[in-house]
């Protein structure tokens, strides 16, 4: 019976390594290279497709919002809330020192440059995901008059920011711009 | 397992010994498809043909649950989410064409095994069990195929469905109640389609079920030979590696070079373009073919 061992042994140079081995390794890295080639179709078909990413984006027309009003829109199949601040929501936001907050951040920084008044934030508890309260009529702001999450009790004030309660973030801001003066497009 | 010969398997690492000890699972490998299973050493090509089928097997496997993922089993979405899985899921297209192409290419080395034990007679005692099992491996391969193209939901699959299903139709007196059974209804509907998805993606475990009885079968006697006499002695074979692991690679690397040219430069070519119609219970189309492969019969 032919073995291994029974096979003429030739150096290809000097240091002992057959033509053998070399095939050995070339074949099997081949092989190899092969296989790690198609893993990425295989596992990118998981990733949204294209007609999820195609309704990734939503206009918000902000015309009818009274100031102290808020709506509900919906963003990327999650809840998204816009909200017209009043002078005094702005005034109580101004007045709290960015670095007493858990989670650091001025209304400026999360709101967009001339346009202070609109505050559009996710409205997804950071804490598990739950809706907070506050963005429909008569609906509990909580004690810092913004949003109230009536899962475990988390209560932002009204610029968004986590002040009371188990929620880690503030609500999150999504990347959106003005498209006209009553109009976002986010996402 | 088949000839005093063999060589066996000696642990020498103490971790081999001792996963040997409680799960003799890498013997269980040595012995079945490497240096512990002697092979005739005279095979031709035609044996690989084997392996390039339990390949093409793992391939439908991986390819169709991926496919599960996307596709709905309902005849109300059914031709839109295969529509949906070609144009917007990530590689979706080359996904479907490489199950689609895999069953033809499936069939193509199954038939060609089956051709290879009728001429060199592999199927004689005392492999009779082994030719036995592969007729029940053929028999469920036809059934899921042929539920696997009525998925679509086109004009080709309701018609296949239909014209299939009539074939039990034909049997005297209850002919008609079995076909009423078989299609949950008087014709192919969302109940038939949804009975055929859930065989199609079951039977495909049994397929790989009776595979193993059917490798068991043959490695009790050890592979056939093309001379039709049975090896003697340890001077009529090598060992399955690394001999024929690299002989099957070599033939695998064929086999993914053709099957890649279909895909790529022809993914229709073996289809039927009627299928990209819904299906339409009023009108059937002017060439009602079966696929390429259920043609024999």
């Amino acid at each position: 019976m032919a073995t291994e061992t029974t096979e003429p042994v030739v150096p290809v140079d000097g240091d002992g390594i057959r033509r053998r081995d070399f095939i050995n390794v070339a074949a099997v890295a081949f092989a190899g290279v092969g296989a790690v080639a198609v893993l990425p179709t295989l596992i990118n078909q998981m990733n949204p497709s294209a007609d999820v990413l195609a309704a990734a984006t939503t206009e918000v027309d902000l015309s009818a919002i009274k100031p102290g009003q808020a709506i509900k829109a919906i963003f990327r199949s999650q809840p998204l809330f816009v909200r017209y601040l009043t002078p005094k929501e702005i005034s109580e936001a101004d007045a709290v020192a960015a670095a007493s907050l858990r989670d650091p951040q001025t209304l400026d920084e999360r709101t967009q440059a001339g346009k202070k008044e609109w505050l559009v934030t996710m409205g997804v508890c950071t804490h598990l995901g739950c809706v907070p309260l506050g963005a429909g009529e008569g609906e509990n702001k909580g004690e810092f008059g913004g949003y109230f999450c009536p899962c475990h009790g988390s209560s932002y004030d009204t610029a968004g920011r986590i002040r009371k309660g188990p929620a880690p973030k503030n609500l999150e801001v999504p990347t959106y711009k003005f498209t006209s003066d009553t109009a976002i497009l986010v996402g | 397992m088949s000839f005093p010969w063999a060589e066996h398997y000696t642990p020498k690492h103490p971790l081999t010994k001792w996963v040997d000890e409680r799960l003799p699972l890498p013997r269980f490998v040595y012995n079945a498809v490497g240096a512990g299973y002697p092979v005739p050493r005279n095979l031709n090509y035609f044996w690989n043909f084997g392996v390039l089928s339990g390949f093409a097997l793992a391939l439908q496997i991986v390819t169709g649950i991926i496919l599960a993922m996307h596709y709905g089993a309902n005849a109300g979405v059914a031709f839109d989410s295969v529509e949906h899985i070609m144009r917007d899921v990530n590689g979706g297209w080359l996904l479907r064409y490489a199950h689609a192409n895999g069953a033809s290419f499936f069939f193509i080395v199954v038939y060609t095994h089956i051709l290879r034990g009728f001429y060199f007679g592999s199927y004689k005692a005392p492999r009779e069990m082994v030719w036995l099992l592969g007729v029940v491996i053929f028999l469920l391969m036809m059934a899921t195929a042929f539920m696997g193209y009525v998925l679509p939901w086109g004009q080709m699959s309701f018609w296949g469905a239909k014209v299939i299903t009539g074939l039990f139709g034909a049997i005297p007196v209850v002919g008609e109640p079995i076909q009423t059974w078989l299609l949950g209804g008087f014709a192919p509907g969302n109940a038939s389609l949804n009975r055929f998805f859930s065989l199609h993606y079951l039977l495909p475990f049994v397929i790989a079920a009776v595979i193993i009885l059917h490798i068991w079968a043959l490695h009790i006697p050890g592979s056939s030979n093309p001379t039709g006499v049975e090896v003697k002695g340890p001077q009529d074979t090598v060992p399955f590696h690394p001999y024929y692991t690299a002989k099957d690679g070599f033939g695998l690397g064929v086999f993914l070079i053709i099957y890649s040219l279909v895909l790529f430069f022809g993914p229709n070519a073996l289809g039927h373009p009627d299928n990209y119609i819904p299906a339409n219970p009023m009108s059937t189309p002017a060439h009602i073919v079966p696929e390429w492969y259920l043609w024999p019969f």
